[in-house]
């Protein structure tokens, strides 16, 4: 088995998740907390991928960053990012796939936590901001890590964006899911089936991981 | 000083009600809300407090516009210097007892002092989960006086304690007044810690203040002349023969007082009453009934 598509799956999974942590935690405690109006489209509109086939995803994906876009020729001009078919392309992709199940699992980890607490807080002479960092982030904290979790195991096992926005190119996008299907084209289902394994393994454990932070969640609280 | 002429549409148990309240407190003074349940009283002392925007009015404190929505000023809870010891106690379950006092007071020695009056030094370590309510009920108040304010506002604040740490933290209570000048707000149904407290009593009913004066004046009728009397609670109504007799509590102890016809008629079970006596017989005078 070779070890190189499996860490680039590690590598591709713990690099959108954490980008997801960085950028969706303030976007998650942004659609929790604030009032604007469009919140609701918002909202839905981030929840989309969720809904939509991830080749469909992956497609438009392609013709949105190709040089041949505006966008996709911006980005190749003027900082030289190409994100078709490379490693950068993979995560910005992963990142959007994924969004909604860390938006989703943090978004609700916030709005679980009693406005009360976030009253106390104020009476004691705490602003917005300070509040959320004292109280709303780490009472929020198991859902932050279910939602890394979660974000982690979905990039890992990841096929169709994978395929579709960074084709299969080896020590560049070929990930463990892309080589577990390269392997069944070969017939060689004893590797295959090795990468099958290894992926159950780690959503096994992502899950598990989930359920004891939940569990530690409701010991605390 | 301290005004507020504010309106806010609320729902009790009987229907919709509107708080209505339009009052002048002076500064350095203990005034206790009393009131049934959902007359208001909590409402109130969140939109003192800044958590509760009123449909309308204008309220003022200490020389400040806190909340005037005619000239777009409102004051957010964080500046206003309030103190709020909620109900259900609101302790971040995330924190120690310590951490809970020491949110908001960065004066480590402060901190140990509150921790200290209101008993808590043995639970100092401990996460409100490991707690009882009395002792969540304490926290909660010691992390309020913690933070210094200027208005301490007390929703039901000793309700969960036995009578021997009520009296204790009721001295705690009044010896912040007499040490920082603090004007106090206290919402509650107890009597005794009412006539204990409070300077002035506002006694609430849906939505309304419908009296106000010295806990003497409020609760106590002026026809009554008595050697003695004291503020109680009806426990249980016996029929002994042809008497009744009413098992009145006081605080931690009770007292058994034989009832008249006329007594038995009106009195009944969780009524607050008087007791009072000139020499021998005591009677029974009810000032808040429980039951209609």
């Amino acid at each position: 088995m070779d070890i190189g598509p499996i860490l680039l799956s590690l590598r591709l999974a713990l690099c959108t998740s954490v980008i997801l942590l960085v950028v969706g935690t303030p976007l998650a405690a942004f659609l929790a907390y604030g009032r604007f109006p469009g919140k609701a489209v918002l909202s839905s509109l981030l929840t989309l991928p969720i809904a939509i086939p991830p080749t469909v995803i992956g497609f438009y994906m392609l013709l949105f960053l190709s040089p041949y876009s505006p966008v996709g020729k911006f980005l190749a001009e003027t900082i030289g990012l190409k994100l078709i078919f490379s490693f950068q392309g993979l995560v910005f992709a992963s990142v959007i796939y994924s969004l909604p199940f860390f938006l989703g699992s943090v978004r609700t980890a916030m709005e679980r936590v009693d406005s009360t607490l976030l009253e106390a807080s104020h009476t004691l002479g705490k602003g917005s901001f300070a509040t959320f960092m004292h109280v709303s982030l780490p009472l929020s904290l198991p859902g932050m890590f279910a939602g890394f979790a979660l974000s982690f195991a979905h990039t890992l096992g990841e096929f169709g964006v994978v395929l579709m926005v960074g084709g299969n190119l080896p020590g560049e996008t070929r990930t463990m899911s892309i080589e577990l299907y390269e392997k069944v084209e070969q017939s060689d289902f004893a590797s295959a089936n090795a990468y099958a394994l290894l992926l159950i393994g780690v959503s096994v454990a992502s899950i598990l991981f989930v359920h004891a932070l939940e569990r530690r969640a409701k010991a605390v609280l | 000083m301290i005004f507020a002429d504010v309106t806010e549409r609320l729902h009790g148990t009987s229907g919709p009600f509107e708080l209505s309240v339009k009052l002048e407190l002076e500064e350095r003074k203990t005034y206790a809300l009393f009131g049934c349940s959902g007359s208001g009283k909590t409402t109130f002392l969140r939109i003192l407090a800044g958590l509760v925007e009123p449909d309308s009015g204008r309220v003022e404190a200490f020389g400040e516009l806190w909340h005037a929505p005619a000239r777009g000023i409102r004051v957010p809870s964080e500046k206003r210097g309030v103190g709020f010891v909620f109900q259900d106690y609101a302790l971040f379950p995330h924190l120690t007892v310590r951490g809970n006092v020491a949110y908001s007071c960065r004066d480590h020695a402060l901190v140990d002092v509150w921790i200290k009056r209101t008993g808590l030094s043995e639970l100092a370590g401990k996460k409100p989960s490991r707690l009882s309510g009395g002792q969540k009920q304490r926290v909660a108040l010691a992390r309020a006086l913690a933070s210094s304010p200027r208005l301490l506002l007390l929703d039901e604040p000793l309700s969960a304690l036995d009578s021997t740490m009520r009296v204790r933290l009721q001295d705690v209570i009044a010896t912040y007044r007499a040490e920082t000048g603090a004007t106090i707000i206290l919402a509650s149904h107890d009597l005794p810690e009412v006539f204990r407290l409070a300077d002035e009593v506002l006694v609430l009913e849906e939505g309304k203040i419908i009296r106000k004066g010295t806990p003497r004046e409020v609760f106590l009728p002026r026809d009554v002349s008595s050697k003695f009397s004291v503020t109680g609670q009806i426990l249980a109504i016996d029929k002994a023969g042809v008497l009744s007799v009413a098992w009145v509590g006081f605080g931690g102890s009770a007292a058994q007082i034989v009832l008249t016809d006329a007594d038995r008629e009106y009195l009944s079970v969780g009524d607050d009453v008087l007791v009072a006596s000139k020499a021998f017989q005591a009677i029974l005078w009810q000032t808040v009934r429980r039951n209609s």
